[in-house]
């Protein structure tokens, strides 16, 4: 991709050192560094805790690209993830048969995840950029919840509710004195989602990104200069799609298994409330909304068991609360802060607006606002919400 | 320099401390292993994953509460070699990936000795793998899949209910025994535990002797389709691989057509007062009428080892329902703590790994237990019982597995020892 010319932030202050595809690509790499020499201070819960963050931060700043920048609003996210999550254990499964298994399983099995995954994304996209706000919302909330019953009607397949189970891949020989399997899958889990995600951030900080921004800004408009709009569109949600699918891939990769009751509705809700509040349309806001998916139900699951509840009391808390706290959450950061966790910090350090990432542990640098008359991106947050739903 | 630099300073700045807050004390490194986890001076702690929210909730949420009060019981009387007994049980509402982490929680954050009736075919296949693979103690699976009892792949794994291979043959016996000419049909949960009941009523009735063989998704709370088909298909005797809501579920939609056809259902869905809960006061003895079922544990009105959990139930369980799923919860306690009393004075998980299969436990069931060596299966036989005048109870007719195939066997009860906690 040519790397396009926006005044950035380095320029702007007058150190004209790293800028364009090539600061992004550092802040990569030092961002996923920082995050495996974290996996050290982790213990393996923890550890287990973040590659599952890392998987949700795929699926997260996928969505977050397709909701925020071309405003086209998918609540099927999870269904995506699952087609992501089921590619990966039928070409494990299918590698294992074949007497594959090591990295190379794990290669061709993630490459399986993208072609189901992709696919998947083309076709709705394909459906998704003739439809608008509701009637695609409503597209793709049906695929989410016909996902137990395909599952279940093409059980031979896909084995039900049980799911399907995949061989296990243990840490590699040379390393085994050295780390636990949960650090392994931390590892493998961030590099995976570095990978995917600076991909993600260089489309969006790119030509791409800018198109994107363009076709949701005014599609008429965009149409007008030359922008094939629906192209566009069908282009973000196949990204996005593909982004979704690593990560139910990953997730297949950490718990060995695929079932369709580790992608409801609920959850699939809950992606979007994470991109939310983390901030629409940022990927840092992606990462935090990851993390907050991730350690929420469980910091409150730790503070209901430490209040010593009665058991039945307890009983009916259970999975309750969190569903009411991140209710709650979404309902206070879109009143004080409309553009997300992200987009509050960014106001307080201006300067690190494009490190908003800075909290979490994989993100990579955000391209900074362009500097075009369209929509940018900490603005589009504040847009793109009444405008979902006035429509 | 200075200004170029400092967001990517602040980036790592702001990761380390996140990543220093998370961090609790312990590192991912393998080190030495140390002391048996879960096992103090005083206390023993040990995990399990139940639905206590969900699809299965309402049928199997007081067996964990059960097994609960059982340990209340033994801690109250001086524990097992001076140890109390910690149950933990978490929530997984019969979602295989809620499992997943509930049972990583347990093992990794509560450090439990083992995992103890974890719940469900489908909850606990997703978990077998994990467990294993970090040497955890996995005993008494509550399910009947074959999956359990494989002691070559899954050493630390064993099953506790009778195999659903054993129950289907056992439940297709009695069917072709006592009704030899009528149309035989079955409804199956789609995942292991339909599969294997269909296997094991097919060894016995042949390949092609189910009329109609029809299966439903937990997470498809209606069978209206199954029931219909199975109605049209002319059934006379449905055998039913469901859980106990399921089971409800059937008895409830065939009625509602107008059908009543005999229902044989496998333990894992059979238990009459679990029913009445789903059905109703004033229906369930109607529509239960001869409905018949399987058991493999203690039961009845006047058994000694019923009489000792129904005083404990009272006790130690606030006179929660006294129902099938008590007696399980209870007898689940009862084995482990007679694992733990033979596992010796300081227990580890080796010990007690192999005191479960030196064969040399009891249990409380009808039929004595089958650990051994190479066999991890708990129950390989069951009794045949019937529910009338809204009573369920044995019949007398016990079936076995004997080789190959099921076998009508005598039922050789244990008998009640001492106050019911189990001694080294």
């Amino acid at each position: 991709m040519t790397a396009p010319s926006f005044p950035t932030f380095a320029s702007l202050n007058g150190a004209p050192r790293l800028t364009g595809t090539p600061r992004l690509l550092v802040t990569s790499v030092i961002l996923t560094l920082v995050a495996i020499g974290g996996t050290f201070l982790l213990d393996p819960y923890r550890n287990y805790q973040l590659a599952v963050i890392a998987a949700y931060f795929c699926a997260t700043a996928g969505l977050t690209m397709l909701v925020g920048l071309t405003g086209q609003l998918s609540l099927g996210h999870a269904a995506l993830m699952a087609a992501g999550g089921y590619g990966y254990a039928l070409t494990a499964n299918a590698s294992t048969d074949a007497g594959v298994d090591g990295v190379a399983r794990f290669l061709v099995s993630l490459v399986g995840a993208v072609v189901v995954a992709g696919l998947a994304g083309l076709l709705l996209g394909l459906a998704a950029a003739r439809l608008r706000g509701p009637y695609l919302a409503g597209l793709t909330l049906a695929v989410v919840i016909a996902l137990p019953a395909v599952t279940s009607v093409f059980s031979g397949v896909f084995r039900g509710d049980q799911g399907l189970q995949i061989a296990y891949d243990g840490v590699p020989p040379f390393l085994r004195t050295l780390i636990a399997v949960e650090q392994w899958q931390a590892w493998v889990a961030i590099l995976v989602t570095s990978v995917t995600v600076t991909v993600l951030a260089g489309l969006r900080r790119g030509r791409a990104g800018l198109r994107m921004r363009a076709v949701h800004g005014d599609e008429t408009a965009a149409r007008l200069s030359g922008v094939p709009a629906g192209r566009v569109k069908v282009f973000a949600f196949t990204m996005s799609s593909i982004s979704a699918g690593v990560g139910g891939a990953l997730l297949c990769f950490v718990t060995q298994s695929v079932s369709p009751g580790a992608y409801t509705l609920a959850f699939s809700l809950l992606l979007l409330v994470a991109v939310v509040i983390g901030g629409l349309g940022s990927i840092g806001g992606a990462a935090l909304g990851a993390v907050v998916v991730v350690l929420l139900p469980w910091l409150i699951g730790t503070a209901t068991a430490a209040l010593e509840l009665p058991a039945d009391v307890e009983q009916r808390l259970s999975g309750n609360v969190s569903v009411l706290v991140f209710g709650l959450l979404l309902i206070v950061v879109t009143a004080v802060w409309p553009g997300g966790i992200a987009g509050a910090l960014g106001r307080r350090m201006p300067r690190a607006r494009d490190q908003v990432a800075a909290g979490t542990p994989v993100a990579p640098a955000d391209a900074p606002p362009p500097a075009v008359p369209v929509t940018t991106s900490t603005s589009s947050v504040s847009h793109s919400i009444p405008t979902e739903t006035e429509r | 320099m200075s200004q170029h630099r400092a967001p990517t300073t602040r980036a790592a700045a702001v990761v380390a401390a996140s990543a220093l807050l998370l961090t609790v004390s312990a590192c991912s490194t393998p080190g030495v292993a140390a002391d048996t986890p879960g096992v103090t001076d005083d206390t023993v702690t040990i995990g399990s994953h139940q639905p206590l929210t969900g699809p299965a909730a309402a049928g199997y949420s007081s067996i964990s509460a059960a097994t609960s009060a059982y340990f209340d019981y033994v801690n109250d009387n001086g524990g097992i070699n001076g140890r109390s007994i910690e149950y933990l049980v978490k929530d997984d509402g019969y979602n295989p990936a809620t499992t997943q982490t509930v049972v990583r929680e347990l093992v990794q954050e509560d450090e439990v000795f083992a995992i103890l009736n974890g719940l469900g075919t489908p909850t606990h296949t997703s978990v077998l793998d994990y467990l294993n693979q970090n040497g955890v103690p996995d005993l008494f699976v509550a399910s009947g899949s074959t999956s359990w009892n494989q002691p070559e792949e899954y050493p630390m794994t064993f099953a506790l209910n009778a195999d659903y291979v054993v129950e289907g043959a056992a439940l297709a016996r009695y069917a072709a025994d006592e009704h030899p000419d009528a149309v035989v049909c079955l409804l199956g949960q789609d995942d292991d535990f339909g599969a294997e009941f269909i296997e094991g009523a097919e060894t016995v009735l042949g390949a092609d002797g189910l009329a109609a063989v029809e299966r439903y998704s937990v997470s498809n709370q209606d069978v209206t389709a199954q029931i219909g088909a199975m109605k049209a298909a002319g059934c006379e005797i449905n055998l039913l691989a469901t859980v106990n809501g399921f089971t409800a579920l059937a008895v409830g939609t065939a009625a509602k057509l107008g059908w009543f056809p005999q229902w044989i259902s496998s333990s894992s869905g059979g238990d009459y007062p679990t029913l009445v809960g789903f059905l109703g006061e004033d229906l369930a003895p109607q529509l239960l009428q001869g409905f018949t079922s399987t058991n493999y544990l203690p039961f009845g009105p006047d058994d000694e080892w019923s009489k000792l959990f129904r005083e404990i139930n009272d006790e130690y369980n606030a006179g929660a329902p006294f129902d099938g799923n008590t007696v399980y919860g209870m007898s689940v306690g009862y084995l482990f703590a007679e694992a733990l009393a033979k596992a010796g004075e300081s227990p580890t998980r080796e010990s007690l790994l192999a005191a479960i299969s030196s064969g040399e436990l009891e249990g409380n069931g009808i039929l004595p237990l089958a650990f051994g060596e190479d066999e991890h299966a708990a129950y390989t036989g069951v009794g045949i019982t019937t529910v009338d005048q809204g009573v369920q109870d044995f019949i007398g007719v016990t079936y076995a597995l004997e080789g190959e195939s099921v076998e009508e066997v005598e039922a050789k009860p244990v008998p009640l020892a001492g106050d019911g906690i189990p001694k080294p």
